[in-house]
């Protein structure tokens, strides 16, 4: 019998969600430090990570309100930074329907990428695993990132205030999303709708801030929608 | 930032909540019923739909250098970008976008 299939669920997912420290550590590093530099106190920056878990939206929202947006726009555009936290939901939902509703409470405060995409692979792999096998796997997948995350968080907005202006870690936050971009452009409709986004939002840069970047990835998820089907049609 | 405090504080517990509720929708109330396929597919490209839009000001016009074109900020982000493509992580990319950007800001004053 080969270990991985004696180990619990729970050390299975643990194991799985080991690696991703590597990238939940400096992400959150760099949230602690871009909250502090962006004027939050700890309590703000500690508040938002431990009640949203979402860097992406996290560094969304701190950048529009240094660019003094307007609220609604602020959340209006980290919220749909997170659109694909529902999708992620939506695609969960026929594995872990069946658990208790508590714990598909806790499943959904913790639905980070790296925890989808180690327990999606994981269900897809295994149809008749009973779901309280999956429930544990998935807060195996949890347990080394959501705590990390936090403790991250903390260290980058303590030491963050003595780190100098010549690191331009203005620039950490671009290359950040740029790097997850990357690894998403898996296809044809991918770039096309990353194109578009790009183009659109600059080709709105006379609407108020937030507004034309929701615009413009509105039109860009339709234009990747509009390719995918078009792809289909020519096969 | 010149945002109040009241305001910051409301911004957190709403992205909170709300991003509580993106992440519970379907797994709280869906159970086990699918989407319907045009709402998944429209929804496979959100993170790429977002994300250009997010970075490309702050390639083009970054605010560090008062929205002025910056060649060391742009490299990196190119080679940030060049890296995810092809190694398919994200951790390198961040690691080479970030070394970039230094090695440049050096070379180019």
């Amino acid at each position: 019998m080969p270990a991985s299939t004696r180990k619990s669920p729970f050390a299975a997912g643990f194991l799985q969600g080991l690696p991703f420290v590597a990238v939940i550590v400096p992400f959150g590093m760099l949230f602690g430090v871009v909250g502090t530099e962006a004027g939050m106190d700890l309590a703000q920056v500690m508040a938002m990570t431990v009640l949203v878990i979402a860097g992406a939206s996290q560094f969304t929202a701190v950048q529009l309100m240094t660019d003094n947006a307007p609220v609604l726009l602020v959340l209006a555009a980290s919220l749909t930074v997170n659109l694909r936290m529902a999708m992620y939901s939506a695609s969960l939902a026929p594995y872990l329907g069946a658990a208790p509703v508590w714990k598909r409470a806790l499943v959904a405060y913790m639905l980070v990428d790296q925890c989808y995409a180690a327990s999606i692979l994981r269900y897809e792999s295994r149809p008749g695993e009973p779901v309280a096998a999956r429930v544990a796997f998935y807060f195996g997948v949890a347990s080394p990132v959501v705590p990390l995350w936090y403790l991250s968080t903390w260290f980058g907005a303590v030491l963050g205030t003595a780190i100098p202006e010549g690191l331009a870690l203005d620039f950490a936050v671009p290359i950040t999303f740029l790097a997850l971009l990357g690894p998403a452009l898996r296809t044809l409709p991918h770039v096309v709708a990353a194109l578009v986004s790009a183009v659109m939002t600059l080709a709105f840069a006379w609407m108020p801030t937030g507004l034309g970047l929701m615009v413009a990835a509105v039109l860009a998820m339709g234009a990747g929608a509009a390719t995918e089907l078009w792809q289909d049609r020519q096969r | 930032m010149s945002v109040p405090d009241p305001v910051i504080w409301l911004v957190i517990v709403v992205l909170g909540l709300g991003t509580f509720a993106l992440r519970f929708c379907f797994l709280g109330l869906l159970a086990d019923r699918p989407l319907p396929a045009g709402a998944r597919r429209l929804l496979r490209y959100t993170a790429v739909g977002v994300f250009p839009g997010l970075v490309a000001p702050a390639v083009l016009s970054p605010a560090a250098t008062g929205g002025a074109f910056d060649p060391a900020r742009a490299i990196a982000a190119l080679v940030a970008l060049a890296l995810g493509i092809v190694t398919r992580q994200v951790l390198p990319a961040i690691l080479g976008g970030g070394g970039a950007l230094y090695l440049m800001l050096w070379l180019l004053g």
